[in-house]
C-alpha cells in the first residue's frame, strides 16, 4: 500500500504544514503565510517559467492556506494551467484547486471549460473522470450549457468505462439540479432506465441517484423503471451475503443500493402488474423476515446497513399504505427498536412511527406502544429522542387516549425550564437565542418561570449587539391580541430600555410603542403594572414627546390613588419626578441600565433547587456552559482564546477546554472500530501544559479566561522546588480559593509533595505565590495532580491539573566519552531495558531546536559519539532517594521522511519507557 | 443528497471540508461554526442524528476526529452513518492506520480518496476494492510519469 511519504510528496508543502503547526500564535501563522504569499507571488511572477513540479507545489500551497481560512486573491492562472498538463498529479492537483476556489463566474470559467472539453474526448478514463467532477463540483450555468448534451451521450456510450459512467452518472444529476431546462434526456431516457440492469453494481448504485431525480420530476416517462428496480431488488434481496462479493457491506448484500431501489419506488405508487407487485410484497416481507433472524456480526456497521434497508422498506409500506399485513409488521417491528438499547434505533423507530400513526390500517397498532413511547419522553436523556417521543404522541392522539396524552405532554412542558438552559447552553448566536425564548414564552407561557424572563432580560443587556433586535422582536410579539404576562414584563423592560432603537420606524414610534404596552396594562397582575410603571417614567426619558400622554396616565385616579400601595407610590413619584426633575437630573436618574454582573445563570441556580427525577444533573449542565456557553463568559471560546505559547496552529496539541480529555491526534482514528465508548478522564485535562514542561522548568501551566497559572521550579539531587503563580486575570475578587497538591494512587509512596495552604481570597488582579517543596523516594511515571477551587461571582470554579513534576527533573547530566557510551549501552542491552519508538515530527526539525530541548531534559548532550552526525546522544542519572537510574538516549530524525526514531536504555526498564512516553511528544 | 461533510478535530480545528452544492464562503463558515458547537457540546452516547433547519446532521467520532454529514431529509440516517465509516475505512486503507495527522498532512489526498468515493452528495462507489483500486492507480501513475500510461490495465 502506499505510504504516507510515497510518491509525489511534496516536501516543501509538509515542511510549510509544519511550520504552520508550530506558529505560537495566530499573528505568527499570519506572518508565516504571508511570507509563503509573497514568495509564490514572486514565484509566479519571475522571469524563469516554473516547472510542473513547482507549480503544482505552490498550488497546493495555495490550496491549504485558502482551507485555513484565508483569502486567496491569485493563483488561479497557474492552476489552470495545470489542468492542461498531461502529468496527472499536476492535472489532478489543478482540479482540486479549481473545484474548491473557483466560483461560477469566474473570468476563467471559459478556460476551465476548454481543458474539460479536452479531457472529456481524450478517451483517458482517468483525465475524464477528473473532468467530470470538476463540472459536478462546480456544478455552474456555464457548465451546464458547454457540457449538459455531451455528458448523457458519455453515459449511455457502449465503449465507455464503467467508472467514466459512474461519474457521467453522477455529473449529469448535479447539472440536472442546478440546470433542468438544460438536461433533456429525451432520446436518452429508456437507454438511461436500462442502466439498472447493468452487470456492474457500482453503475447501477450511481446511475439509480439520477433516476430518482429524473422520475422525482417527469414520473411517467421513466416508469418503466418500476419493474426493473423490483426486480434488481428482488435478486439483491435473495442472494446469499457472499453473491456479490465487495458490495457486501459487513454481511449485507449491497445496503446501499436497497435503500436507493426501495426510494426509487417510492416515486410510484403500487406497481399494477400483479406479478411485478407479487415479487415487490415477497421482497419486503423478506426483508421484514431478516429483522428478525440472528445477526451475522456483532459489529455496528452489520446493523446499521441491515436497519437502514428495513427502515426504507417500512418508509416504502408506509408509502403505498395499501397492505394492512405488512403496516401492522411494520409497527411490530418498530415496536422493538422502541426499546433497543441503541438511542439511535430508538429515534429512528419513534420518527418512522409518527407516520405509521397517520395510516388507518396502523394507527390502532401503533397505539399499544402508548405506555412505551410515554416512557421515552420521560426518561430519555437525550433531548433529540425526547422530541421524536413528543411528535410521535401527538400523532397518536385521538379521543380515547386524549385525556393521558395531554396530562403527560402538560408535565413534559415543565421541562420547559430545561428548554430556557439548552438554549442558553448551546447559543451560538443571541438572536437566536432571543427567539428561542420568546417562542417559549409564546407558547407556553404558563410553564416559563421568572427565572426564564430573568436572564434573557441579564442577556439583552449585557450584550448591546442584540439590543436592537430584541426591541424589534418583543414590539413584533406584543402585537398578537392576547398574549402572556411574561411576554408583556419582558416587552416592558426591554422596550423601556431600548425602545429608542426602533423608534426610528414611525410603525414602531415611541408613542405607537406606549400605546401598545399600555392597552396590555388593564389585564396584568399587579407586580407586571408596577414594571410597566417604570417603562412609563423610562419612555419620558428616552423620548420627551411622549412626556405630556405618560403624565396623564400617571395622574388619573386609576393610577393615583391605586389601592395597591406600591403602584400608588410610583405612579405618584413618577409624575412627580417628571414634572419637576430637568432634563439632565431626568437623565441621570433613568440612565440606561448598567450591565449585569455576570453570574451564575439564575436558571441554573433554579434548577440547582429542584431535584426532580430526570432534572439534568448540574455538573454536566456546568460542563456544558464551559464549553458551548458564551454568554457568561463573554469571550471567544476554544483554544484561540488561550494561546499557550506552545499551542501549534492546526492545534492538535493545543490547549484542551478544561473539561475535556484531549485524545492525542496521534492516536488510530480505527480505534473507534471497536466499540468501546470515548472514556474521558478528567485527570487528563491539561495533558497539553503538561507535556510542555518536561524539558523547561518555568513558564505558563495554565491559563483561562479567570486564572492563570505560572511555575518556576528547581531541583537538585533528588529534591525540588516548586513556586507557583496563581493570577486573577478578572477584575473581581476570587473568594474561597483553596488549592490541594495530590499524589494519586502508588505515587504517594513514590513522590512526597509537601505545600503550604494559601490566602483565600485573591483580590482582582493580584497574583499569589504557593511553593511546593517536592522529594523524589524512587522513580515514577505518574504525576501529582492539583485541584484548585474557588468562587468568582456566583459559580464555583474546579480545576484540576496535572503538575509537571516529571521523572527527568531529577536527571544529573553525565559526560563520557563514545567508546564508554557504546559500553554502556551494550551493557544494557536485555530487551525489557530498551524502549524505543517512532514518531512524527510535530515541529520544527532545526538542530538548535532540538538541542535546547534536549539540554532542558536534564541530560548531558554527547557530541562526536555517534558515528551519524544527524543523530543525538545523551546521558544521565536520575536520582531518587532509594537509587540511582542510569540513563542513555539515542535519537535519529530523518528529515526527508520527518519522521524521529528514539530509544532509551536505563538500568530500570519502567524509567525507559516513561521517557520514551515523555518525550516521543516533545520533538 | 449530501450536503456537505466536515470533519474537525475536539478543539474544533477543521479538517477537511467538502460541499456538494455551491455556497458562499459566508454561508459556509457559518455552518462550520454552528456544526462545530453543536456536534462538540453533545454529550457521548447520544444518538448520531440531529435534525439542524431543512437537514439531518449526521456525526461519528473516530479517535480525535469528528465526522459530520449534513444530508437532506429524505435520506437514510443509517446509512449516512456508514458513508461516513466507508470513508474511514478507505482512508484507513490507504494510510495504513490512518491518524489526524495523515489528514493534515495529506489533505489533498484525503480529498482525492474522498472524490473516488462521493460525487455530487452521492455515492460513487461503495465498494472499498473497486475505489482502492483506482487510487492505487493513480498513485502508480505518479511514479511513473511516462505518457503511456494509460495503457496499463487500471480498471480491469
Amino acid at each position: 500500500m502506499p505510504a504516507v511519504s510515497k510518491g509525489d510528496g511534496m516536501r516543501g508543502l509538509a515542511v510549510f504544514i509544519s511550520d504552520i503547526r508550530n506558529c505560537k500564535s495566530k499573528e505568527a501563522e499570519i506572518k508565516r503565510i504571508n511570507k509563503e504569499l509573497a514568495n509564490i507571488r514572486s514565484k509566479f511572477k519571475g522571469d524563469k517559467a516554473l516547472d510542473g513540479y513547482s507549480k503544482k507545489k505552490y498550488v497546493c500551497k495555495l490550496l491549504f492556506i485558502f482551507l485555513l481560512g484565508h483569502d486567496i486573491d491569485f493563483g488561479h492562472m497557474e492552476a489552470v494551467n495545470l489542468l492542461s498538463s498531461n502529468k496527472y498529479t499536476e492535472k489532478q492537483i489543478g482540479y482540486l484547486f479549481i473545484s474548491v476556489l473557483v466560483n461560477s463566474n469566474s473570468e476563467l470559467i471559459r478556460l476551465i471549460n476548454n481543458a474539460i472539453k479536452n479531457d472529456l474526448s481524450s478517451r483517458n478514463p482517468t483525465f475524464m473522470c477528473l473532468a467530470l467532477h470538476c463540472i459536478a463540483n462546480v456544478g455552474s450555468r456555464e457548465m451546464a450549457e458547454a457540457f449538459a448534451s455531451e455528458i448523457p451521450r458519455i453515459l449511455v456510450a457502449g465503449d465507455t468505462m464503467d467508472s467514466v459512467k459512474q461519474s457521467a452518472a453522477l455529473c449529469l444529476l448535479r447539472l440536472y439540479k442546478t440546470s433542468p431546462d438544460l438536461v433533456l434526456m429525451g432520446e436518452w431516457t429508456s437507454r438511461v432506465v436500462h442502466l439498472l440492469n447493468d452487470q456492474h453494481m457500482g453503475v447501477v448504485t450511481a446511475a439509480i441517484s439520477l433516476i430518482t431525480c429524473l422520475s422525482q420530476k417527469n414520473p411517467d416517462e421513466f416508469k418503466t423503471c418500476v419493474s426493473l428496480a423490483v426486480s434488481r431488488l428482488s435478486r439483491i434481496v435473495s442472494s446469499a451475503s457472499t453473491d456479490l462479493q465487495d458490495y457486501t457491506y459487513y454481511f449485507v448484500p449491497a445496503p446501499w443500493l436497497s435503500c436507493k431501489l426501495l426510494r426509487l419506488l417510492q416515486c410510484y405508487p403500487p406497481p399494477e402488474d400483479g406479478a411485478v407487485k407479487g415479487r415487490l410484497v415477497e421482497c419486503l416481507e423478506t426483508i421484514l423476515n431478516k429483522a428478525q433472524e440472528p445477526p451475522k456480526s456483532k459489529k455496528v456497521q452489520h446493523s446499521n446497513a441491515k436497519n437502514a434497508i428495513l427502515f426504507e422498506a417500512i418508509a416504502l409500506i408506509i408509502h403505498y399504505d395499501s397492505e394492512p399485513n405488512l403496516l401492522v409488521r411494520a409497527c411490530n417491528q418498530l415496536g422493538q427498536f422502541l426499546q433497543h438499547r441503541e438511542t439511535n434505533l430508538r429515534y429512528l423507530a419513534l420518527e418512522s412511527m409518527c407516520t405509521l400513526a397517520s395510516s388507518e390500517f396502523s394507527h390502532e397498532a401503533v397505539k399499544t406502544h402508548i405506555e412505551t413511547v410515554i416512557n421515552a419522553l420521560k426518561t430519555e436523556r437525550d433531548v433529540s429522542v425526547r422530541q421524536r417521543a413528543a411528535d410521535l404522541l401527538y400523532a397518536m392522539c385521538d379521543r380515547s387516549n386524549a385525556k393521558q396524552i395531554v396530562a403527560e405532554m402538560l408535565s413534559y412542558l415543565e421541562t420547559v425550564l430545561k428548554v430556557a438552559i439548552l438554549a442558553e447552553k448551546y447559543a451560538v448566536d443571541y438572536s437566536w437565542y432571543v427567539d428561542t425564548i420568546l417562542n417559549l414564552i409564546r407558547i407556553a407561557g404558563d410553564y416559563v418561570s421568572e427565572e426564564v424572563w430573568y436572564r434573557v432580560i441579564q442577556i439583552v443587556i449585557n450584550r448591546d449587539d442584540v439590543q436592537g433586535y430584541a426591541a424589534k422582536t418583543v414590539f413584533e410579539a406584543l402585537q398578537a391580541p392576547a398574549c402572556h404576562e411574561n411576554m408583556v414584563k419582558v416587552g416592558g423592560y426591554i422596550l423601556g430600555e431600548f425602545g429608542n432603537l426602533i423608534a426610528g420606524d414611525p410603525r414602531s414610534s415611541p408613542l405607537v410603542q406606549f400605546n401598545l404596552l399600555h392597552s396590555k396594562f388593564h389585564l396584568c397582575s399587579v407586580p407586571t403594572r408596577a414594571l410597566l410603571l417604570s417603562a412609563y417614567i423610562k419612555f419620558i426619558n428616552l423620548f420627551p414627546e411622549t412626556k405630556a400622554t405618560i403624565q396623564e396616565v400617571l395622574r388619573c385616579d386609576s393610577q393615583i390613588r391605586n389601592s395597591d400601595v406600591e403602584l400608588q407610590q410610583r405612579a405618584v413619584e413618577y409624575l412627580k419626578l417628571s414634572s419637576i426633575a430637568s432634563t439632565d437630573v431626568l437623565a441621570t436618574v433613568l440612565e440606561e441600565m448598567p450591565p449585569f454582573p455576570e453570574r451564575e445563570s439564575s436558571i441554573l441556580a433554579k434548577l440547582k433547587k429542584k431535584k426532580g427525577p430526570g432534572a439534568v444533573s448540574v455538573t454536566e449542565m456546568e460542563d456544558g456552559k464551559r464549553e458551548g456557553g458564551e454568554l457568561n463568559g463573554g469571550g471567544d471560546r476554544g483554544p484561540d482564546s488561550t494561546p499557550s505559547p506552545s499551542a501549534d496552529l492546526l492545534g492538535i496539541r493545543s490547549a484542551a477546554p478544561v473539561s475535556a480529555a484531549p485524545t492525542s491526534a496521534g492516536s488510530l482514528l480505527v480505534d473507534v472500530f471497536s466499540e468501546a465508548g470515548p472514556a474521558a478522564s478528567s485527570a487528563a485535562v491539561n495533558d497539553e501544559g503538561f507535556l510542555r514542561f518536561v524539558c523547561k522548568n518555568n513558564g505558563v501551566l495554565f491559563e483561562n479566561q479567570l486564572l492563570q497559572i505560572g511555575i518556576k521550579s528547581e531541583y537538585r539531587q533528588n529534591l525540588g522546588r516548586m513556586y507557583l503563580f496563581y493570577g486573577n486575570k478578572t477584575s473581581v475578587q476570587f473568594a474561597s480559593f483553596t488549592t490541594t497538591v495530590s499524589c494519586p494512587g502508588e505515587l504517594c509512596s513514590q513522590l512526597n509533595v509537601q505545600s503550604k495552604p494559601v490566602e483565600p481570597l485573591v483580590e482582582g488582579g493580584a497574583q499569589i505565590q504557593q511553593v511546593l517543596n517536592i522529594e523524589c523516594l524512587t522513580d515514577f511515571s505518574e504525576a501529582p495532580l492539583l485541584n484548585i477551587k474557588f468562587r468568582y461571582g456566583g459559580a464555583l470554579q474546579n480545576l484540576t491539573l496535572k503538575l509537571p513534576v516529571t521523572i527527568n527533573k531529577f536527571f544529573q547530566p553525565t559526560e563520557m566519552a563514545s567508546q564508554d557510551f557504546f559500553q554502556r549501552w551494550k551493557q544494557l542491552s536485555q530487551p525489557q531495558q530498551e524502549a524505543q519508538k517512532i514518531f512524527k515530527a510535530n515541529n520544527s526539525m532545526d538542530t538548535e531546536v532540538l538541542k535546547a530541548k534536549l539540554l532542558g531534559l536534564g541530560m548531558a548532550l554527547l557530541d562526536n559519539v555517534d558515528p551519524n552526525p544527524e543523530n543525538y546522544v545523551c546521558a544521565g542519572v536520575i536520582q531518587t532517594k532509594g537509587q540511582q537510574v542510569g540513563c542513555l538516549l539515542r535519537l535519529e530524525p530523518n528529515a526527508q521522511a520527518q519522521m524521529y526514531r528514539l530509544t532509551l536504555r536505563c538500568s530500570k526498564d519502567s524509567v525507559s519507557r516513561r521517557l520514551c512516553e515523555l518525550l516521543a511528544e516533545q520533538f | 443528497m449530501m450536503r456537505f461533510l466536515l470533519l474537525f478535530s475536539r478543539q474544533g480545528r477543521l479538517r477537511l471540508q467538502k460541499w456538494f452544492t455551491p455556497m458562499t464562503e459566508r454561508e459556509k463558515k457559518k455552518i462550520i461554526r454552528d456544526m462545530t458547537t453543536l456536534v462538540l457540546a453533545r454529550q457521548p452516547r447520544s444518538c448520531n442524528f440531529i435534525q439542524w433547519k431543512d437537514l439531518k446532521i449526521i456525526y461519528k467520532r473516530y479517535a480525535s476526529l469528528y465526522f459530520c454529514l449534513g444530508v437532506e431529509n429524505q435520506e437514510n440516517e443509517l446509512l449516512a452513518l456508514e458513508v461516513i465509516h466507508r470513508y474511514v475505512e478507505l482512508l484507513d486503507k490507504y494510510f495504513g492506520n490512518v491518524c489526524e495527522l495523515d489528514i493534515i498532512f495529506n489533505f489533498e489526498k484525503a480529498y482525492f480518496i474522498l472524490d473516488e468515493f462521493l460525487m455530487g452528495g452521492e455515492i460513487q462507489e461503495t465498494s472499498k476494492q473497486m475505489v482502492n483500486r483506482s487510487i492505487e492507480a493513480s498513485d502508480m501513475l505518479q511514479e511513473d510519469d511516462s505518457s503511456e500510461w494509460y495503457e496499463v490495465e487500471l480498471f480491469g
